[in-house]
This record gives structure tokens, sequence and C-alpha cells, in this order.
């Protein structure tokens, strides 16, 4: 005789309103875009099944590969600018203001922490006008401290205008993974720290020795998150330099690409089966990226019981 | 649980219904799409208050998109059935394509059509000429403006030819400390159309150049079309400091604050440097290479406007549109919204000095429109950003004219 457990009815109700929301916002658009990039839309708008055809041309024909392989590669420099600046410097804060010894540890969090809330369009205009060259103050600033020559029109030039625009980011939303490590700091008993203490490790090494590889988990963490960030970024680009993505798309990214190709950029129409394409591509490269950090590390990564 | 699935279903209902509203403007109501963000405070004060003296019954709203968007938000909006019943038309393949796709009604037992020439209509017609979709409403010319004051404070007389030109900005350069042209990278779109299709026709003779790049018989690596970029590269130690990060935008403000003597311009910024600039500006169109030589001005069919075809208040849209084509509006719409030259045959007078100073041209030069506008974009999705991004370079070295010309022109053979 077998048994069935009896699930009461009111779990199903309960569960409804949760299920139905995100089937209709979020999972049903996913699906959905990937079934519209596998077709193509004619003059007269009428759609038709083409199979892999879009992702053929996407990644092979000249047209379109040449911008699309120059989105990932920026969007790849933007990740590990990200992942070389803003994460080191999260950690590093993190650990200044969980120290007990230092005064007004919750004023540098919340200033730190501040420009996140920020609306992305104010923080794209504000760093746009300091940076300015014509009536920026940072060539003044820098000239305070003789540094004037070196100042240039960063955010126009193709060298340094991905970078610019990376590290204004890293200024906006460095407050993120600094509240996620300063929380999992916290996490770590007293006891543990002061143990090492007694027993004559230093402040360094109580650091790197037990505080970081307790937080290790937090800090996969932080990096998947980012990836994710950076690969859905769109808005701050498009806030500083608009949907070109100039100059000479060297700062175009896979968002900008694909409102570009989505939407339509000046005389060039938009197309939304190409567009649903590259969208899927976008969501392809972060599912890989998730999956082998989970396979690969989170379940590598010891866990202590504290 | 039936009452469940009764309650579901109820549930889904309303969702559906809410999904399938779109706003609907009420018969009697007409919105217009355009990209002239900057004119909405003249068609809310000027140009509807006079069409309301008239037709008081209709009530219109002016509602604008930025330029580079307006393009994609418009389609956006017309496969969403949500978008005005006047839509401001691009000239040429854009508007076309609207109309092939079925966006646009055919125009062409219009009343008012008939006060509009044969060129000016030819920017919003089938290839064949057998259909016209949008009524033409105004051209743009371009060339440069220049502070009169920074001239007579310096001696300089308005440049004729090229060699003038330079002396000209050499002279700002060496002897002032004012910028010489007021001109950035950072959008790109003034490279091409205000820059190298103004400065060009010179190079390529106009309509000849044009018309021979479009059959086939000339190629963008011909000297003629190659020549205006070298032409343009020389300007580069005549820019302000950071012209590269420098935007539209800062460029008009830094001619209108006075400190630069040039600015390359289009005529709609008449209308900016009249509201913002305190001194006196003129104009002149792009010096030509020998004295003697005859001029090429581009004298672009900029803006018509058609109607939506999904729109629910057709009619009212064709009483507005008969008076788009009045002589009442030709001559409002050229003065109000000073540097929009009217494309109808109605004899008007132009009361701005700079608008006027540019409408002679037409009388001294031959003109032309912007060279790639007809044709030349059809099925190449990145040639226009590519000639934004080719200008760009050339003018800040980053690129060599040839490198440029080859890039456009491994578009156009496509």
């Amino acid at each position: 005789m077998s048994w069935h457990p009896k699930i009461p009815l009111h779990v199903f109700v309960f569960l409804v309103p949760g299920v139905l929301i995100y089937t209709i916002f979020s999972a049903w658009p996913l699906i959905d875009t990937l079934l519209l990039s596998l077709y193509e839309q004619d003059d007269s708008g009428a759609r038709h099944f083409v199979g892999l055809a879009n992702y053929n041309i996407l990644l092979f024909d000249n047209e379109w590969s040449n911008g699309f392989w120059n989105a990932m590669w920026n969007n790849l420099k933007f990740f590990v600018i990200h992942m070389l600046v803003q994460n080191p410097i999260s950690l590093l804060i993190a650990a200044l203001v969980s120290n007990r010894m230092l005064k007004g540890a919750n004023t540098y969090r919340t200033l730190i922490f501040f420009p996140t809330l920020l609306s992305v369009v104010i923080v794209g205009f504000i760093w746009q006008l300091i940076l300015n060259p014509l009536w920026g103050v940072s060539e003044t600033l820098l000239g305070y401290i003789g540094l004037d020559d070196y100042f240039d029109a960063w955010l126009g030039m193709e060298p340094t205008a991905l970078i610019t625009i990376a590290l204004i980011s890293v200024w906006q939303f460095v407050g993120i993974p600094l509240m996620l490590i300063y929380t999992a700091l916290l996490g770590i008993p007293d006891e543990l720290s002061d143990a090492a203490y007694v027993d004559g490790a230093s402040p360094r090494r109580i650091f790197w020795k037990i505080k970081l590889p307790l937080i290790l988990p937090t800090l996969g963490l932080v990096s998947i998150l980012t990836f994710i960030g950076n690969f859905n970024a769109f808005d701050l680009i498009y806030s500083i330099k608009g949907g070109l993505a100039g100059p000479n798309f060297s700062t175009d990214i896979l968002g900008t690409f694909f409102y570009r190709t989505f939407f339509g950029f000046q005389s060039s129409l938009g197309s939304p089966t190409m567009g649903a394409t590259v969208a899927a591509m976008m969501f392809f490269v972060i599912l890989v990226a998730v999956m082998i950090y989970f396979y690969l590390v989170q379940r590598k990564l010891q866990r202590y019981q504290l | 649980m039936k009452q469940i699935t009764t309650t579901l279903s109820a549930i889904g209902l309303v969702t559906t219904a809410f999904m399938t509203y779109a706003p609907q403007a009420l018969a009697g109501d007409l919105s217009i799409e355009s990209w002239r963000v900057d004119d909405k405070s003249l068609w809310e004060t000027k140009i509807i208050p006079a069409f309301n003296a008239e037709h008081p019954n209709i009530k219109v709203k002016f509602a604008p998109t930025a330029p580079t968007e307006y393009n994609a938000s418009l389609n956006t909006r017309l496969t969403g059935g949500t978008a005005g019943d006047l839509i401001a038309c691009r000239p040429f393949d854009v508007s076309l394509d609207l109309f092939k796709k079925g966006r646009l009604d055919k125009l062409n037992d219009l009343e008012g059509m008939k006060n509009f020439p044969d060129v000016a209509k030819g920017a919003w017609q089938t290839d064949d000429k057998a259909t016209t979709y949008c009524l033409p409403m105004a051209s743009v010319m371009h060339g440069f403006f220049y502070n009169k004051e920074i001239f007579k404070e310096l001696g300089l007389s308005v440049p004729k030819t090229e060699d003038e030109f330079f002396k000209v900005l050499e002279t700002i350069k060496s002897k002032s400390k004012y910028t010489p042209i007021s001109l950035g990278t950072n959008d790109g779109w003034e490279m091409h159309q205000i820059v190298y299709t103004g400065v060009g026709p010179n190079y390529w003779k106009g309509e000849e150049g044009r018309q021979a790049l479009i059959t086939g018989k000339a190629k963008m690596t011909d000297p003629k079309f190659t020549a205006p970029y070298e032409y343009i590269a020389r300007w580069n130690p005549y820019l302000s400091k950071g012209f590269k990060a420098q935007t539209y935008g800062d460029s008009q403000n830094l001619f209108a604050l006075g400190r630069a003597a040039i600015y390359a311009a289009g005529s709609w910024d008449i209308a900016h440097f009249n509201k913002n600039a305190e001194f006196e500006f003129g104009a002149f169109y792009p010096p030509v290479k020998k004295s003697g030589d005859t001029c090429y001005i581009s004298d672009h069919t900029d803006i018509g406007m058609g109607i939506n075809s999904a729109s629910k208040n057709k009619e009212d849209a064709k009483v507005f549109l008969n008076w788009l084509a009045s002589e009442k509006f030709a001559e409002l719409y050229s003065n109000e919204v000073t540097g929009f030259f009217s494309l109808s045959n109605h004899k008007i007078t132009i009361k701005d000095k700079v608008a006027n100073e540019m409408l002679g041209w037409r009388n001294d030069c031959k003109s032309t429109i912007r060279l790639n506008a007809q044709i030349l974009n059809r099925g190449k999705k990145d040639l226009e950003t590519t000639f934004w991004n080719v200008g760009a370079g050339v003018l800040s070295h980053t690129m060599t004219p040839e490198e440029g010309a080859k890039k456009i022109q491994a578009i156009l053979d496509k």
C-alpha cells in the first residue's frame, strides 16, 4: 500500500500569487525571448521560423559579429576592472570599518554606501560634468597638486573611455560588496580572534589566516553578483555616452549593443528578432558563468560552523 | 476548488483587459510625434494657438522625443499602437520604410499637397514618385556661424576660400585666447550631418557626386570623397583642448558664451543662439577651394508630417495637415522656428537676419542634400553610424581619411 502525503489545499492557494507573478513577468518573457530569437521578421512585419540562423549571423557574419565580439570583449574588460578595483577596495574598507577601535565607522559606511542610492542618470551627469574638459572641475583640482598636465578628455578617447566609465561604476557600486563583506565579517565571533591574539598572532595574520577564509563564500557570492551585474550593465554607459557608446564603439558593451539592435539607432531600424538573439546570448553567457561558478567553485568552498 | 478557478479566471480576465488596454486619443484630439524637442514651447505657445484660432474644436498636443531616440521609440510606439496621430517624417528611407510597413497613410489626395514643388515632395515619395506619404514641412541648411564681435576685435573678414579660412583660424589661435572652431566629437552626428556633408559638396560637386555614389559610378575612396576628410583633419589644431569629450551641447555653449569664434552650424541653431548668445553673429557658407569656384551647400529636406494609419482621428489630422500647407503656417513656421525653411511655394518674408542670409545662399550656390540620405542607407544598418565614427576619427586623428573611406566603401559594397 503506497502512502501519499496529503498536501493541504491552502498551500497551493498561498503559492499561486507568487508562481503567477513570476511566470507572467519573469519566466514567460524569458522563454518568449528565447523563442523569438528563432524567428525572422520581414518588411511587412510577418515572422517566420528560421531555426538558429540568427545565431549564425550574430556570431559569424562580419556585419554583426564584429560589433558583437567587440561588445563582448569590452564587457569582459568592464568586469575585470570591477573585480580588480571594486572588490579589493570594498574588502579593505569592510575590514577597516568592522574594526571596533575605529571611531565613526557608521558614518564612513553610510557615506561610502551613499552613491549606490543615487540614480544612475544623476551619477552619469555629475561625472560627465566633473570630467568635462571645458567646464569640469577636475583639471583645476589636479592643478592644485601639480598634475594638470596629465588631464585629458578621458571620456572621449578610445583607450581611456571604457576604463573611466568602469571606475565611475566602481565609485557608485562599491557600497554593495562592502555591505555584504562587512556583514560577513561581523558574523565571525570575537572569541576566534581573541584566542588567536592570545596565541600571539598579529592583527594582519588574524585577518589573512582566520577572517578571510571564513568569508570566502561571501567573496565568491560578491564575484558572481559582480559578473551578473556587469554583463547586464547598460544604464551608466547609456547615460554618459548615449546609445552609440562612442568613441568608435570603444565603450560598447552587450547591454548597449542589445539596445541598438533591438530598438534601432538613428537611421538603422531595430530588429526585435535579432535583439532577442543578442538578449539570449547575454542570458547564455551569464548562465554558463553562474553554472561554472556553482559546480566548480561554490561546492568546493569549505564552510565552517561558527 | 471550483470557486478558486473562477476567481483565477476572473483575475486572468482583468489582467488581459489591462494588457490590451492602450491609451487612445479621443475624437477631436490630435497628438504629434516629433524629434524637435527644442521647439516644444514654440508649438505650444505659437503654432497650436494659431491653428486653434481657425479650428477651435481640435485639441492638439505636441509630444516630442529626443532626436537620437526618435526613430527607435517611434517604431516601438507604432508597433504597440500607442503612437500619436500625426508623425513627423524623417526624409527618404526611414519614412519610406514606415510607409511600406503600412504605418503611414497615402496622402496623394490631400488638398494642400498642391502647394509644394516636386523637389520638396521627393523626399517623401515612393521610388516611382507615384505616392506621397508625408507633407513636406521644412528644410535645413548647413554652414558656419561666426561671432561678429570677435571678428571685429581681431580685424578679420568672412573667409571665402579655404586658404582664407585657415588664415582666419590661425589668426584667432595665435592672436587671442578664443577657441577658433567650436566643435566636438563626443556625439558624432554633427561630424557627419553638419561637417562632412556640409563642406563636402564643394568637392564632389553636390548632386553630381551624390548621384554618382548612388549609381555606383563613384566610390567613397575616390579623391572627391576623401579630400573633404583631409580638409577636416586639418581643423584639428584649431579645436578646444578637450574636443574629444565635447558634446554638441558643449559646443553650443562654448559659442554662445563668446569663447569660440566660429561654430559649425546647422540653420536650426539660429533659434538657440538668438535666445542664448548676447553678441551679434553672422553666417557664411563653406569656403570654396579657389576663389571663383562654384559653391555648393547642403540644403536638406529635413522634416515632413504624415498620418499614422492607426489613428482614430484621421479627419481632424487631415484638417491639420491642410493647415500646415497654408501660407499662414509657412510664414509662421519659418519665422518662429527660426532656421527651418518652409518648403511650400508661398512667397514668404523671413524677418530674422541670419536666417535670411542663409536663405540667400540658395541664389549664390547650388543646393544638394546630405550625401547618404537617399537610397544608400537601405539594408546597410551601420552606414550612418560608420559615417559618424569616421568623421569623428578623422577629426581627432585616430583614423586616416583613406582608412575611413575604405571602411565606408566596404559597407556600400555589401
